[in-house]
């Protein structure tokens, strides 16, 4: 564990060099976010109310999904995670030389870098909105809780989606066609290009309960106290993200074993 | 290597490293190993040197001073005082094979891997490094298990060589052992007085002539073959040559097409 939390602050720091890039990020994530507000709320003065949404709904969810977009980096359709580049390249031989688990230390650092995100992207764009529109803030200790307990398990859902998308380099050589299908399919199935409730309600249903979901569309609606959550409820939600978060992961540890045993390793 | 080291699992035979199966322990292994693949680094490429080495305490759970003294004994022989705090991504290649070398060694590893460790590195690099290897070698015992390209390490620094031609064992031997399977012969370099015809002379063959220097090859006792070039020619100058590493070796695959060696 000693060795994860120091893995965990190297990330973190790790990310905090590229400051010049972390303002254009924040900046450009809060422009996109108005853009896709001011559309949404142009479909919503012809109709006030979609599926349980409203106007002011919509556009929390937007900048949900902007806050978080850089965390979980489910829009992405380069390889998001630098494991994805070492398997291509062969620099993961290096990685298995260390006497931790793949997964563990690649999991470790994505949290340090995930946290500085979080805290320096995702939440001044979230300001950003709440400055310019009529974004939704939690209405109690226990809701602020839950939102970022959200948050938390949305991206550790994001991490083992990226490490499957990385590992599957082992067998494919080269992932990259799979990160760009991934990057082309993750963001509607998340609710991050517009809200599930936007949605066909029959499709949504089934789009809620894949992984997807939990990194937009079950946080947003946890934000906004949705009773379309599974359950009824916040707890029905978290349960959801936690369920996808250790399902991911126990399959990300048993193809690690897979991959790590019939290892093709390039570039000598 | 990667076999030895457990990242790949072979596919027929048998591997065990300080007493373990790499590729079933590997993680378990590489407590009790360092590596150093000369082409890969394992050091964070954002962050200063020291962060990458001060994680290995971590990753290798060492006690804080014993790190501490570790380290400084390391930054003394490998010159790291310098760019300690330089991140990796501006460090030059030998600063960077320091770097890993050191991150290599933090946790004491009775057996040092290093694939290809001299590869690109500046004549005075690849000297540091081979000082280096021979003095924790002889000073701590470490056992070093090095495959190169570059004979110059060979000559330095081995004990016991290992030729591979297309994976099959085609030389395990000393340095000596290695000199003698080949029969390359000796060469006396004549410097003669004035340019003269070639020298003629039992137990030696004039291969080469250039104005008053001559080469001969050696089939008999050196010493007598000097003798006999003395007593005939007015000579200015003399030098013997052993057969190089590198002639020893390009002539052990000789015959063989010219493959991936290892030595």
């Amino acid at each position: 564990m000693r060795v994860h939390a120091a893995v965990y602050a190297r990330g973190l720091r790790r990310h905090s060099t590229y400051r010049a890039a972390l303002v254009a990020g924040a900046l450009t994530n809060a422009v996109f976010g108005a853009i896709n507000a001011m559309v949404l709320l142009a479909v919503f003065a012809a109709r006030p109310e979609i599926n349980g949404y409203d106007a002011s709904d919509a556009v929390t969810q937007v900048f949900v999904g902007q806050a978080l977009i850089a965390v979980t980096m489910i829009v992405n359709t380069a390889p998001s995670l630098d494991l994805a580049e070492r398997v291509r390249g062969g620099e993961v031989a290096t990685d298995l030389l260390r006497p931790v688990s793949l997964l563990g230390w690649w999991m470790a650092e994505d949290l340090g870098r995930a946290t500085f995100t979080f805290l320096f992207r995702g939440v001044p764009t979230f300001c950003v909105g709440l400055l310019l529109f009529d974004v939704v803030l939690p209405g109690s200790p226990v809701q602020v809780v839950a939102v970022l307990l959200s948050a938390v398990l949305a991206t550790v859902i994001g991490f083992a989606l990226r490490y499957l998308c990385s590992l599957s380099g082992f067998w494919l050589l080269d992932s990259r066609g799979l990160w760009t299908a991934s990057g082309l399919v993750a963001p509607v199935a998340a609710g991050m290009l517009l809200p599930l409730a936007l949605f066909p309600p029959a499709l949504a249903d089934v789009l809620r309960y894949l992984p997807w979901a939990s990194m937009v569309q079950i946080p947003a609606e946890i934000l906004l106290g949705k009773d379309s959550l599974p359950g009824g409820g916040a707890f029905g939600g978290l349960a959801l993200q936690a369920g996808w978060a250790v399902a991911l992961l126990v399959f990300a540890a048993w193809l690690t074993g897979r991959a790590t045993r019939r290892v093709v390793i390039q570039g000598g | 290597m990667k076999m030895l080291t457990g990242i790949l699992t072979p596919t027929s035979g048998s591997v065990r490293v300080v007493g373990r199966d790499p590729s079933r322990q590997r993680t378990r292994l590489a407590r009790d190993i360092g590596v150093v693949f000369g082409q890969r680094t394992t050091l964070w490429w954002d962050l200063p040197l020291r962060d990458s080495l001060s994680l290995t305490r971590h990753l290798y759970r060492v006690p804080a001073d014993v790190h501490a003294e570790r380290l400084a004994e390391l930054t003394e022989l490998l010159e790291l005082e310098p760019f300690l705090d330089t991140p990796v991504r501006q460090l030059s290649l030998g600063q960077r094979m320091r770097g890993d070398l050191t991150a290599a060694l933090l946790h004491a590893p009775p057996l040092l891997v290093l694939d290809e460790p001299t590869i690109g590195l500046d004549v005075v690099s690849k000297s540091t490094i081979r000082e280096f290897l021979l003095r924790i070698n002889r000073e701590r015992g470490t056992t070093i298990l090095i495959t190169t390209h570059d004979l110059g390490d060979v000559e330095r620094l081995c004990d016991r060589v290992i030729v591979i031609d297309k994976g099959r064992l085609a030389f395990d031997g000393g340095l000596p052992e290695l000199r003698a399977t080949v029969p390359t012969p000796r060469v006396l370099v004549v410097d003669l007085a004035a340019p003269a015809p070639a020298i003629e002379v039992e137990g030696a063959v004039t291969v080469r002539v250039d104005g008053p220097r001559q080469w001969l090859e050696l089939a008999d006792n050196p010493a007598r073959v000097i003798s006999r070039v003395t007593a005939g020619h007015e000579v200015a100058d003399l030098t013997l040559r052993e057969p190089d590493i590198e002639g020893v070796v390009s002539a052990l695959y000789r015959g063989a097409a010219p493959n991936e060696s290892r030595v």
